[in-house]
């Protein structure tokens, strides 16, 4: 092959993408039933409702290192009735747990954002804590193209 | 911990404004899962802890995970009723402790 070409070598780096992304998966050890496990802890066995949750997350995130990720939970949080502690787990990394944002009525707004790291293609699943003590869930899917675990 | 952190609190605001603040500081966030060239497993080294409070009083934390980015970056909000300083603190997983302080003044 004198002339590689553009396509030619896209497609090479493609595929070691692809390889790299087989051998790291081995290690990967966080299932949906691992992300359960931690969902479950948080709300200490309530099953949370639908709704209530936005979550802003990339269709596609090219790069699994850096996916920006904006969460807002409908509440008037006021000082008798506001969302006190929200869990972000992802499904397909090594570790399900992401983070937890804990607010207060001062938050003014129940709405965070930050950067995550995502492995593979997964969901992204988000339970809301309120002062009364109910439980809301979201999910969404993201798919990624190059995972951001190292490895 | 020499890396200093970068925040965004507006100078003024009305009284019982939402305002909206962004920080971020530079940490690599070595997840634990990477591993150097000899195959061994790099440890274990992130921001596990962040928190802001004003005047005192606990405006927003976040527990953090090896799942956030590198330089974690966090947006969030708060509503002031009173001029005050805001107080951040990043809590890496060696102990130490940055802080930085954020003044506002509300009309």
């Amino acid at each position: 092959m004198r002339h590689l070409s553009r396509r030619a070598a896209l497609a090479l780096g493609a595929g070691s993408a692809a390889i790299t992304l087989v051998g790291w998966s081995k290690s990967a050890s966080a299932t949906p039933q691992a992300a359960a496990a931690d969902i479950a802890k948080f709300t200490a066995g309530a099953t949370p409702e639908q709704g209530k949750i936005s979550i802003e997350l990339p269709e596609i995130a090219e790069n699994g290192n850096t996916v920006p990720l904006s969460i807002s939970v409908d509440a008037p949080m006021t000082s008798n009735d506001y969302v006190s502690d929200v869990l972000v787990v992802a499904e397909g990394n090594p570790n399900p747990g992401v983070g937890t944002f804990h607010f207060t009525p001062l938050s003014g707004k129940a709405e965070a954002s930050t950067r995550i790291r995502l492995a593979s293609t997964q969901n992204i699943v988000v339970v809301a804590k309120t002062s009364s003590g109910k439980f809301y869930t979201a999910q969404k899917l993201v798919k990624v193209t190059i995972g951001g675990c190292g490895g | 911990m020499a890396e200093t952190p970068k925040i965004r609190v507006p100078k003024t605001a009305k009284k019982g404004e939402v305002i909206e603040i962004k920080t971020l500081l530079p940490h690599t966030m070595e997840s634990g899962q990477r591993k150097d060239r000899e195959g061994k497993t790099i440890p274990r080294k992130i921001i596990n802890k962040f928190a802001v409070e004003f005047n005192g009083k606990p405006v927003f934390s976040a527990t953090i995970e090896p799942a956030v980015a590198a330089n974690p970056y966090l947006q969030f909000f708060a509503k002031v009723d009173e001029s005050g300083t805001f107080k951040f603190s990043w809590t890496d997983d060696d102990g130490s402790v940055t802080t930085a302080e954020e003044k506002i003044t509300v009309a």
